[in-house]
C-alpha cells in the first residue's frame, strides 16, 4: 500500500477549464445582452437593477428521452394502495409521478446575474466618442493618487493610527498583556502588606507581569500599518456634447419619446465612459433655448421650427464658454425633419461656417412615425447629405421605431478605424 | 469467529499518516482473511476540499484533457459547496491499478476508516472482479492512456487551434452516450496499445506521404460505382448503434487527428460505460464491505463504540430511502438498494425461510454468504441482480409498487402491481427494466448513407412506448453529428410498427466545414 500525500500539489489544476468556460460564457452574456436590449425599456436600464441571464448555449446536449409517451415507475413507500389504484397525474396528494431524478436538476438555476454596471459595460463594449482627445489635450493626462487599503510599509506621514492601534490592541489582548492597573494595584497591595512570605509572593508575581510587559510591546512593528494609495491616471480629455432637440408641433409624442431614448441612451454611454464630459441641452421650437436635464427631457413645450435657432444657440455657447481650441466638441440632433423653406439657407451656413468646423462630429438623428412605410426625404435630411458627401464629419440616421434606437446608436457610436474621421 | 481484543487504531478524531497505514493493514486483514476479496495494489492520496472539487469536475480522473465544460462543472459544484447547500463526496476512487482511492483531509479518523474500507476494499474488488469491467475496461492501462490524451489534445490545440479542437470536442461529448459498444465480441480494450497503434499510424502516414501524389491528375472518379443498397450497408457495417465509432470510421471529411480525438472520446466512454450499468451493485457491495469491516473492527476492539456511533451516523445517512411521497424523494438511492439487496442476500444464505427457500432454491442456506456474495459480485450487472435476486421480503420492506403512466388513459397514473404475490415479479422485472441501460438509453443507430450520391447520413430511433427525443437537445446533438458529417443528416423517430413519428434534419454549418 502507499499514501501519497496530494494536498501540496500546484493548485488550481481547474484553473484553465474555469477560464475556458468563462471566455465562452462571455459571448454568450454579450449575446443575450444584445438581444435583452432590443425589448427593454431604456429607463430600466437607467435606474438599475439586475439582469439575469439563463445558461442558454452553455449546456451539453446529449441524446436523451424527452416527456411523453408511457412511463413506468418502481417507487418505494407504498402505504394504502393496492392494485388497479388510479391516482391523480400530478400535484394531488403525494400520488403524482415523481419526473425522472435528478435530470438536469440545478441546471436552469445556473445563471449570470449581471449588475447594472457589468450590464452597461457589456452593451457599451466597444462603442466609443469618436475622435475624442485628438485635439493638443492628450498630452495632459495627469495622475491623482487614491486610497487603496492598507500596507504594512510606507512613509511615516501615511500612518494609519487608527487602524494601527486596533490591531496592537487586538494583539496584546491575544497574547494578555497585563495592563498598568493590574500592576499599579499589585503594588499597592505590596505596599500594605504585612507578611513576608506574602510580599515576597506578590513580588514575584509583579516581576514577572512586568517582565511580560517588557516582552510585549505597547506597540510593535508588526501592528503599523500604512495608509496606500495608489496613482490613478485621469485623462483630462475635455468635451462637450450639445443635445439639440425640437419640440416643435409638428414633433408628435411618439416622434418625442423617441429621441428622448436616444439621449437617454447617449447620457448613459457618456457618463459610464468618460469622466469630463459636459453636457449642454438645447430645446427648440422657432426659437432656442438652453435647457436643463430636466426640462429637457421631461417639460412639455411647443411652436413652429425654425433649426436654424438652435444652431445659433449652439455657437453662441460654444463662443461663450466651450472654446473650440481647448474643448472637443459633439453634438446630437433629433429632430422630424420639418423645416421652414426660409430657414435653409441659414441653416446651411451656420453648419458650414460655425458648427462643423468646431465640431468633432456631428450626429443627426431623423425620428419618424412608425406607421410611416418609408420616410420621403426631408429638407434638413437632404441638406445634411450634401454636406455628408462634401466631406463633413457628420452622421444621419432615420429611426421610425423603438427598437431601432439601440441598432442606430451602436451605428453611430461604433468604433471607427480611418474612415468616416473628422478632418482635423 | 474468535474476537481477539486490538489495540485501538485511534483515539478521538485525529488521524495522521501512519494512523492511515494502520488503519489500511487493519482493513486490509479483515478485507482478505474473512471476506475473501482480491483487490488491486492500493494507493491513497490525502487531498483538500479545492482538488476533491477539481477531481469531481474532470469526471473523476486525476488527469484529464481541458475543456470548457470541466470548467462549468466546476463552478456549478463549487456554487452549490460554497453556500453548503451540498457536502462534498467523502471519496472518489479511480478504476485503476494500483486502485487510487481519493481521501479528503477534513475527514476524521473514523470517516478516513470508512472511506478505506469503502473505496480500497469495496469498489477495488468490485474493479478487479466484476466481469463487465474485466471485460471493459484496462485498469493497468487507464492513467498512461489519459496522459496520452491530454497530451495529443494539447498538441492538435497547438496546431489547429484551440476553437477548431474545441468544436470538435463538443461534438464528440454530445454523442458520448451513443460512442460505446453494447455488446462485446470485439477484442479487449487494451489501452496502451491503442495509443502505440496512434504512434504508429502516423509515423506510417508520414513515411508513405509523398508530395507528389497531389499532382497525379485524377481519373473519372471511381465513387460513381452502384453498389446496391443492401451491400453499401454491409460495407459501412450498418445499421451501426455506437454512433462516435462510425463517424470516426466513415465521416469522409474528417482530419485524421479529428477521429483520433473521437477514438479518445469513445475510449473514455466506454471505460465508463460500466459504471453506468452497475451503480447499485457497485455501491451496495462498497457498503457491504465497509459495514462488514467496520463491524469487526468494533468487534476487535480496534475503533471505539463513540467512534462506531459516528460511523452509523453517516452510515445511516449513506442508506437513508426516501419514500415516493417525500418532498425530496430523488428515486431509488443506489447504495440503500443496493446494500439492502447485500444483507438480504446474506440472509437468504445464512437463514433463509420457507419462501426464500422457493425463490432461491440454489443458494438459500447455503451457508457461506461471502461466497455466493463474491460470485454475484463477479458475473452480474444491475439489471440481471436485480431481476435475479431482489426477494419478495425486500419488496415488502421497501413497500415497492408499480406505477404507469399512459398519456392514452385519460383517468392518471395506474397502480400496476403492488408487494403481494401477485405482483412481486412483475415489480422485479420492471425494476429491473430501469437499471438496464439498452432499454433506458433511446436506442438510436445509422441506418443508411447515400456516399454515392447526396451522401446524406440516416439516423433511425426506435421508439419504445411512445417516448421521443427530447426535442431541442436532439437538434443541437443532430447539428454536431452534421458537422462532422459534414453532409446534411436526417434523424426519423419511428415506432415498431415502422411508422415515422417525427423527422429532425440538420446541415453542417459553414464555419466547422471550412476549418
Amino acid at each position: 500500500m502507499n499514501i501519497v500525500d496530494r494536498r501540496l500539489n500546484p493548485r488550481g489544476k481547474a484553473l484553465e477549464n474555469r477560464q475556458r468556460f468563462l471566455r465562452r460564457a462571455k459571448g454568450v452574456v454579450q449575446q443575450a445582452v444584445k438581444q435583452s436590449l432590443q425589448s427593454r425599456n431604456i429607463r430600466d436600464v437607467l435606474e438599475g437593477g439586475e439582469v439575469s441571464i439563463p445558461m442558454d448555449g452553455m449546456e451539453e446536449p446529449s441524446l436523451r428521452r424527452g416527456s411523453g409517451g408511457t412511463h413506468d415507475h418502481v417507487l418505494p413507500g407504498n402505504k394504502t394502495f393496492i392494485e388497479g389504484d388510479v391516482l391523480p397525474r400530478s400535484g394531488g396528494s403525494g400520488g403524482g409521478k415523481p419526473d425522472k431524478a435528478g435530470e438536469g436538476a440545478g441546471e436552469d438555476a445556473f445563471r449570470f446575474v449581471l449588475t447594472r454596471e457589468e450590464f452597461l459595460n457589456v452593451f457599451l463594449d466597444d462603442l466609443e466618442l469618436p475622435d475624442l482627445a485628438k485635439r493638443r489635450l492628450t498630452e495632459t493626462e495627469h495622475e491623482s493618487p487614491v486610497r487603496a487599503g492598507y500596507s504594512v510599509s510606507g512613509s511615516p506621514a501615511n500612518i494609519a493610527v487608527n487602524r494601527t492601534t486596533r490591531l496592537a490592541m487586538m494583539r496584546r489582548m491575544a497574547l494578555r498583556r497585563p495592563n498598568s492597573e493590574t500592576i499599579a494595584r499589585l503594588q499597592a497591595e505590596i505596599a500594605a502588606c504585612e507578611e513576608d512570605g506574602l510580599r515576597l509572593v506578590l513580588e514575584d508575581k509583579v516581576k514577572a507581569l512586568e517582565a511580560k510587559v517588557r516582552r510585549i510591546p505597547y506597540i510593535d512593528p508588526v501592528d503599523v500599518r500604512y495608509r496606500r494609495y495608489e496613482n490613478e491616471p485621469k485623462p483630462v480629455a475635455q468635451a462637450v456634447m450639445f443635445c439639440l432637440m425640437d419640440v416643435s408641433s409638428s414633433m408628435t409624442e411618439h416622434m418625442k419619446d423617441l429621441a428622448k431614448r436616444f439621449y437617454m441612451l447617449l447620457y448613459i454611454f457618456l457618463a459610464q465612459r468618460y469622466r469630463h464630459v459636459e453636457l449642454v441641452f438645447i430645446r427648440h421650437t422657432d426659437r432656442a433655448e438652453e435647457v436643463d436635464e430636466d426640462t429637457f427631457f421631461h417639460s412639455p413645450a411647443t411652436g413652429g421650427t425654425l433649426v436654424s435657432s438652435a444652431l445659433e444657440a449652439m455657437r453662441s455657447v460654444i463662443a461663450k464658454r466651450y472654446s473650440p481650441e481647448d474643448w472637443n466638441i459633439y453634438a446630437a440632433q433629433a429632430s422630424d425633419g420639418d423645416n421652414s423653406y426660409s430657414d435653409e439657407a441659414t441653416t446651411e451656413r451656420l453648419l458650414k461656417d460655425a458648427i462643423l468646423p468646431a465640431s468633432q462630429y456631428f450626429a443627426y438623428l431623423e425620428v419618424g412615425e412608425s406607421d410611416r412605410e418609408s420616410m420621403s426625404h426631408s429638407a434638413l435630411w437632404r441638406l445634411y447629405e450634401r454636406l455628408r458627401s462634401e466631406g463633413a464629419p457628420l452622421s444621419i440616421r432615420k429611426v421610425s421605431h423603438r427598437s431601432e434606437i439601440f441598432p442606430v446608436f451602436r451605428e453611430l457610436f461604433q468604433r471607427r478605424q480611418g474612415h468616416e474621421k473628422a478632418p482635423s | 469467529m474468535t474476537t481477539a481484543a486490538m489495540e485501538p487504531l485511534f483515539e478521538g478524531a485525529d488521524w495522521s499518516f501512519t494512523t492511515l497505514q494502520r488503519i489500511h493493514d487493519a482493513c486490509q486483514e479483515i478485507a482478505l482473511s474473512e471476506l475473501g476479496l482480491d483487490v488491486y495494489p492500493n494507493q491513497i492520496e490525502v487531498i483538500t476540499a479545492e482538488q476533491m472539487l477539481d477531481a469531481y469536475s474532470s469526471t473523476g480522473m486525476p488527469l484529464f484533457y481541458k475543456h470548457w465544460s470541466f470548467g462549468k462543472h466546476f463552478a456549478h459544484h463549487e456554487a452549490f459547496y460554497r453556500k453548503g447547500l451540498r457536502d462534498l463526496a467523502y471519496e472518489i476512487v479511480i478504476n485503476s491499478s494500483p486502485c487510487v482511492s481519493y481521501l479528503m483531509e477534513e475527514n476524521t479518523a473514523t470517516m478516513q476508516t470508512l472511506v478505506i474500507a469503502h473505496a480500497a476494499f469495496g469498489h477495488n474488488h468490485f474493479f478487479k472482479n466484476n466481469y463487465l469491467f474485466k471485460t471493459w475496461t484496462d485498469a493497468e492501462g487507464i492513467l498512461d492512456y489519459l496522459d496520452f490524451a491530454k497530451g495529443y489534445i494539447a498538441r492538435c490545440e497547438e496546431r489547429h487551434g484551440q476553437a477548431a479542437v474545441e468544436r470538435t470536442l463538443d461534438a464528440a461529448h454530445a454523442l458520448m452516450s451513443h460512442g460505446v459498444h453494447r455488446y462485446p465480441g470485439k477484442s479487449k480494450l487494451d489501452l496502451r496499445q491503442e495509443e502505440r497503434r496512434e504512434r504508429d499510424r502516423r509515423a506510417h502516414e508520414e513515411q508513405i506521404f509523398n508530395d507528389l501524389w497531389r499532382t497525379v491528375p485524377a481519373g473519372p472518379s471511381k465513387s460513381a460505382l452502384d453498389l446496391g443498397a443492401e451491400r453499401r450497408r454491409t460495407v459501412l457495417g450498418l445499421p451501426q448503434d455506437n454512433l462516435l465509432y462510425f463517424l470516426e470510421k466513415s465521416a469522409p471529411r474528417l482530419k485524421a487527428w479529428q477521429r483520433e480525438i473521437l477514438r479518445i472520446v469513445r475510449h473514455v466512454a466506454q471505460y465508463f460505460h460500466p459504471q453506468r450499468q452497475t451503480k447499485v451493485m457497485n455501491e451496495g457491495t462498497a457498503t457491504y464491505v465497509h459495514y462488514r469491516i467496520m463491524t469487526r473492527l468494533h468487534e476487535k476492539q480496534a475503533i471505539s463504540d463513540g467512534n462506531f456511533l459516528e460511523f452509523l451516523t453517516s452510515h445511516s445517512n449513506v442508506v437513508f430511502q426516501p419514500a415516493f411521497d417525500h418532498p425530496r424523494f430523488p428515486g431509488f438511492n443506489p447504495y440503500a438498494l443496493g446494500f439492502a439487496m447485500m444483507q438480504d442476500l446474506e440472509r437468504i444464505v445464512t437463514a433463509p425461510e420457507a419462501e426464500d427457500r422457493e425463490w432461491f432454491p440454489d443458494i438459500a442456506g447455503s451457508g457461506d454468504a461471502m461466497a455466493v456474495l463474491r460470485d454475484i459480485w463477479a458475473n452480474y450487472r444491475d439489471e440481471s441482480f436485480i431481476s435475479q435476486f431482489l426477494s419478495p421480503r425486500l419488496m415488502r420492506q421497501m413497500r415497492m409498487f408499480h406505477i404507469c403512466d399512459d398519456p392514452a388513459r385519460s383517468e392518471g397514473v395506474t397502480v400496476e402491481a403492488i408487494h403481494d404475490e401477485a405482483g412481486y415479479r412483475r415489480i422485479r422485472r420492471q425494476l429491473a427494466r430501469e437499471y438496464d441501460i439498452s432499454w433506458t438509453d433511446p436506442n438510436i443507430e445509422v441506418v443508411d448513407v447515400d456516399l454515392a450520391g447526396d451522401r446524406r447520413l440516416l439516423l433511425r430511433h426506435t421508439v419504445v412506448n411512445g417516448c421521443l427525443l427530447q426535442d431541442t437537445a436532439a437538434t443541437h446533438v443532430l447539428q454536431h453529428i452534421a458537422d462532422l458529417w459534414s453532409y446534411d443528416v436526417r434523424l426519423q423517430e419511428v415506432d415498431p410498427a415502422g411508422t415515422v413519428l417525427k423527422e429532425h434534419l440538420a446541415s453542417p454549418r459553414a464555419m466547422t466545414r471550412a476549418a
